[in-house]
Parts: C-alpha cells; structure tokens; sequence
C-alpha cells in the first residue's frame, strides 16, 4: 500500500524523525496561511501524489513541474491554484496523470550534503537491512550499478534490533565526524522503530540531508507497508486515497480479485498467482499483450467469477479474454457453471477462450460446449494463447 | 523412498475445527493420510468425522496420538503463534498452508526456528505429498501418481499443472513440494532439490521458479556443483511488470533484481533443461529421462 509524502513525513515526524516545517494544504489560501506561519523567506510547494519524478513532470494544462521554490506567501498561492485540481503527469503516472487534491508547503532547506538511508527486508536472509549511502538524492539503483562501494548494508539482528554499535557504523560511513554521531543515531534508532512499529516493507529516506547548520532532516521519504499486517494497522488503513489507484484495481479489490492492470487487449482470468503470471508469459510469446493479471485463487465462488468477468468486459481496451484454469479444488464443472451464469447476465462483448483442465474437466467442457454461448474452447496452453492473440487482432482491424 | 513423507507419517491438524482446515483433514484423510490428531484452542474433548481426536494444545496432542508432522490452516493472525508452539512440542515437519502471514511475524518465526531441528514448508504453499503414501496439503490428490520425477515449485497451480503434464507422460512423481510464494519461508529451493537428490528413488527433478528473490540462482549453483540427476526448470513471471506485486507476496522484481531472465540464465549455465513456455514440462522431462 502506498501513501502521500506528507503522510511519510507525518509518520516520520511522530516517530522522532526530524523534518523540515510545512505542512499539507488543500486550498490556496490554506497554502498561503501554512506559508505565513513558517520562520523563513524560501518557501517549497510539492504537488502531493502517488508518483515519483514530480519535478520533471508537468499539468495538464500545460504548468509546469510539480515542485516549485518560491520567495513569498502569495507566490506559495498562486502557485498552490496552479496546482490543487490539476492533474499531473510524470513518467511514473502514465499518460493519464494522476490528480492532485492537496500541496505539501515546507520551508527551503539550505542543504550542505545530500545521503540517502533506507530500511527494507533482506529475503535472503530474513532479516531487516539498513542501507546507506553518501550520494544521496539520485536512485540507489543507479549508485549501485555505477559505484557499489559507495553503498553500505547493515543487516539487523530480528530478535535484538538495531544495536548502538550498529547505528554509529552507518553514522560514520555516511560521513559523520565522530564528535556528531549523536543526532543521525538518534534518527536511524526512530526510522528503525518505525519501520517495525508500522510493519513497513520499506523506509526509505532520499534525501535525507545535512544542512548548512548541521541539522540532519529527512527531506523526501517514502514509505511502504506489508499488506498483510494492515489488519492491525488501521491508522494505516485510512491513509489510503482512493483517488491516486486505478478504478480497475480499486473495482478488484472490493471483490477480493487478485487484479493487476496492464497495458495490453487480452483480458485474463487464472485460478493462482504462479498460473497467472505464466499466462501472460504465453500470450506475449504467442505475440500479443496481456491488459491484466487476474488471480481469482484456487477457491473463487461463482459470485467471484461473475464479478471477475464484469471487471474484463468493462475494461475498453479488452479485445478479447483468455480463461485459463487448471481445476484443483476449484473444479472445473463448478468453474463452467459460473461462467454460463456470468455470461448470461454480462452477455460477451468480445471473444471468449477457454481452457479447462484438471478436476471434471469433461463435464466442465460438456457444460460450455451446451450453453450455446460463443466460447472458444482450448485444450494446450500455447494453442489458447494463440487462439486469444488471433481473436484480440481480429478485432482490432 | 521419498522425501520427507511416507505412509508411516501421523500427521495433526492445526485449526482442524476452520473451513479449509476441516475441508482439507478430511481429503488428506482419504487420501490415506493417517490424521491423528486436531488441534484447535478451546475445543479439546471433541472429536472431527467421529473419530479424530481434538486437543487443546499441540503437546497434549504429540503425547496422546505421537504426531510426527502438522498441517497449519489457523488464519493468518495466529498462524505464527502456531507454527512456533508446533516446533516447541517437536513436531519434526510443520506445513503452513496460511496464506496473508505478516512478514514481520515470519522473519521472528524463522529466527526462532534457528533452535529447533524441525522442517518448515511454506508457508502459503500448496503442501507436500507422496503419491500413494501421503498428502499434506490442499493439492488434487487424483493428478498425481507414484513414480520417479520429484517436483518442487514456488507455486501451487504450477506445480499441479507440471505433476498433470508429468503423469500425461506416463510417468510418476516421487514427492511433490511447494515451498511458497511468501518471500520469507522455511524450506527454499535449494534445501528441497538437496532432499530430492539424496532420495535414491528421484531419477529426475523438476524445479518451478517465479519471479522475485534469490532461491533460484542459490538453488542453480548448488545444482551445477553438487546434482547428478536431470533437472528440468520452468521459471514464471518472465513479462511481468517491475514494481508489481505479482499475486504472491514474494513475486515482486524490485531494483533491478529478481527478473525471469537472471534466473533462466544462471538455471542454464548450472546445465538445468529450461522449459520454454509451461506447456514444454512434461516433455523436457521424457527428454532428460531418454524415454
């Protein structure tokens, strides 16, 4: 799950990580008032959505950047009216944009030194890792291709936590003269409480910057939670904002579908991650593009299934729709019977093909093969996939 | 032989009395599974289908029935609770089904585990199983059959369509394992290829990778310095998107690492038969057995 840089930075602030002054505005005049209230004469205006790269992109209408340095209160203003019910775009957002409904007002730091800090999960060994590094402000992906001995990781100890010795070492190794080790271990012990507090996958901190006066503040963060612990997290929960996610998605998520919106026109339906992902493999080695992973798991109920169909049909890029299910428990008679239903309530707006294996597959068969609908059956998996592509090309011309 | 399993197995249910957990016991039953004992909290006294008994707590139920092996359905909430009180009455193989875990709860249970000398499989995995023998798990026994392919796989309906593909052939599986798709579990890749090539009755070995950390080219190595049998690999997930969480918790390319390519390649280099597209298992596998 994902959230806005001003929520990052509030939960950040809470756990006794030090940030710049601001705070999120929802309207110009909130934005100019937020702007009087702080003690400086440079002031940042950050467009607040779920996207990176927000400098370098643009507004719908043509404004520019959605990050703006400016000198006064009233500048805060009418840059804030640029922004609050414009739409911007970014390399992250995708042609469409993403809305912006609230502005981030801080104060201009003076930076001396830009580092990056991060906090995730190591798979391999199952432990958290901090990682640091002293160029900060640029992707650590980049560092760590070009120079990756700039980049430290320090793996913690699960049951002892981050230990002092721990947080001096990356203290140091971000550059920190030994005299002033004390304000960045103070930092490093709250982003590390935080991170396990708010069952976090990710802390990340870039830039985290040292300025001119030598303060150490976190300037940009983003945070990301396992969505398998927001169940005792609702303070988390509520933090989600409905407008930043794809209305494909967010249609999934209330039927409980394992959905993922892609670029393609061959909607899918499987029954398991692992089957799903292998699906798309197929189509695209058949020569077409998959619009979505679409997991409906091993155990979907006919209400599942119509719901599933509902989300495919009422996607415009869909051309057609490939079925892909090996019957475990699921079994294929069950699976068929829900489809039947479906289709007689969401009558096919494009072609259906259908392949059907494991648990009774040939009554399954039987089933669709009686119901008169117009559905393509496919015994192999390269030959459904094939099937699919012709069909979506079909009906492109 | 087999791996892990066998018919003398005496297999306890953890959240016996729950839906899936009900559901389940009763098909690994009959199977031919020897369930000997639930478990559920509170419900101790009673008994499930008539004739197993339900205890309170896991040691009451190893020192009444002398459980070898559980099967965990509990939600995720307390399956960590579960899987540790498991290892703590000496439960030597301890099978998760639980999918949704917090990673957080799992990176405890796998520190805590460190002490004992106990399996873990999964969790949120299809389970384990040895044609004919015994079934821990929620995988459609009847595709299955008793032969010399030894199967591994990250993911539960590929690996019923690889055991499906398998058994088309004319041939059999020795065990069957689906490790998870969470990316903090027991037992990895490399750890199940190890058993699977130690067990003189696997001829050859199937491995099933997707998307996401390390295990596969971990698994690859050990392979190309260690394993003298055929292994035959299928990876997932070679078009997905970076960034996506990719239904499985731990299917996720993140930074650059974990891509299908990476491991197809190391898989390759170790002398792994790589399956081409999902439909190619089942015939990789007759071609590296020479049938």
């Amino acid at each position: 799950m994902n959230i806005h840089e001003y929520q990052a930075r509030d939960l950040l602030a809470a756990a006794g990580v030090p940030v710049p002054r601001g705070a999120v505005a929802r309207s110009p005049e909130e934005a100019e008032s937020i702007a009087r209230s702080l003690p400086c004469n440079s002031f940042v205006v950050k467009a607040q959505v779920h996207a990176g790269g927000r400098g370098k992109g643009h507004f719908q209408d043509g404004y520019k950047s959605g990050v703006h340095l400016v000198k006064t209160p009233h500048q805060v203003k009418t840059v804030a009216s640029h922004m609050i019910g414009n739409t911007l775009i970014t390399h992250q957002t995708g042609p469409e944009g993403k809305p912006v409904h609230a502005v981030l007002v801080g104060e201009s730091t003076d930076i001396a030194r830009e580092l990056y800090l991060a906090i995730v999960l190591d798979r391999s060994s199952g432990c958290p890792v901090i990682v640091a590094s002293q160029q900060g402000g640029v992707e650590i992906e980049a560092v760590a291709e070009k120079s990756p001995e700039a980049i430290l990781r320090e793996v913690i100890h699960p049951g002892l936590g981050l230990q002092p010795y721990q947080a001096r070492k990356v203290s140091i190794f971000l550059g920190f003269p030994s005299t002033g080790l004390r304000a960045p271990c103070r930092l490093l012990h709250a982003a590390y409480r935080l991170f396990i507090e708010k069952d976090c996958s990710q802390v990340e901190i870039n830039p985290l910057a040292v300025t001119k006066g030598g303060d150490v503040v976190a300037l940009d963060a983003k945070l990301g939670f396992d969505d398998n612990a927001l169940f005792r997290h609702k303070e988390i929960q509520e933090l989600q904002d409905p407008s930043q996610e794809d209305p494909r998605d967010l249609a999934a998520a209330e039927h409980h579908l394992n959905y993922i919106g892609l670029e393609g026109n061959i909607g899918c339906m499987v029954n398991g991650a692992g089957l799903a992902m292998a699906t798309l493999d197929l189509i695209q080695a058949a020569g077409g593009k998959p619009a979505n992973f679409l997991d409906v798991g091993g155990g979907a109920s006919e209400e599942m299934i119509t719901a599933a169909f509902r989300l495919l049909q009422g996607d415009p890029a869909v051309k057609a729709i490939l079925v892909n299910i090996f019957g475990g428990i699921l079994k294929c008679d069950i699976l068929a019977q829900g489809m039947v239903a479906a289709c007689r309530t969401t009558p096919p707006r494009v072609p259906i093909i259908v392949r059907l294996q494991g648990t009774n597959v040939e009554a399954g068969r039987k089933i669709l093969k009686e119901s008169g609908l117009p559905l393509l059956p496919a015994e192999g998996l390269m030959e459904a996939a094939e099937k699919a592509v012709a069909a979506a090309g079909k009906k492109g011309k | 032989m087999s791996v892990l399993v066998d018919a003398n197995t005496r297999l306890l249910v953890q959240g016996i009395t729950g839906k899936s957990g009900s559901f389940h016991a009763s098909a690994c039953k009959e199977y031919g599974t020897q369930v000997v004992a639930g478990v559920t909290p509170a419900r101790g006294g009673e008994k499930f289908e008539k004739t197993v008994p339900i205890f309170d707590t896991v040691s009451e139920a190893v020192a009444a029935t002398k459980a070898n092996a559980s099967m965990i359905f509990v939600p995720p909430e307390f399956a960590a609770d579960a899987i540790l009180e498991a290892a703590d009455a000496g439960i030597q193989l301890i099978v998760a089904i639980t999918e949704g875990i917090p990673v957080m709860d799992m990176m405890r249970v796998r520190f805590a585990l460190r002490e004992h000398s106990c399996v873990l499989i999964g969790p949120n995995c299809p389970g384990i199983i040895t044609p004919g023998a015994c079934k821990i798990g929620i995988m459609p026994g009847y595709i299955h059959r008793p032969g010399n392919v030894g199967v591994v796989s990250r993911s539960g309906t590929l690996t019923y369509e690889a055991v499906w593909q398998i058994t088309s052939e004319g041939l059999g599986q020795s065990t069957c394992i689906g490790v998870g798709g969470d990316p903090i579990h027991g037992l990895t890749l490399q750890k199940a290829v190890e058993y699977l090539h130690a067990d003189p009755d696997t001829k050859a070995i199937v491995m099933i990778g997707e998307i996401g950390g390390s295990e596969e080219e971990e698994a690859a190595e050990y392979i190309h310095s260690r394993v003298k049998k055929p292994v035959i690999s299928f990876v997932a997930g070679a078009t997905a998107p970076p960034g996506k969480r990719m239904g499985h918790a731990g299917a996720i390319i993140s930074g650059g690492q974990g891509t299908a390519q990476a491991k197809i390649e190391a898989l390759k280099k170790a002398g792994v038969r790589v399956a081409e597209t999902l439909g190619d298992i089942g015939q990789e596998v007759v071609k590296a057995l020479g049938k």
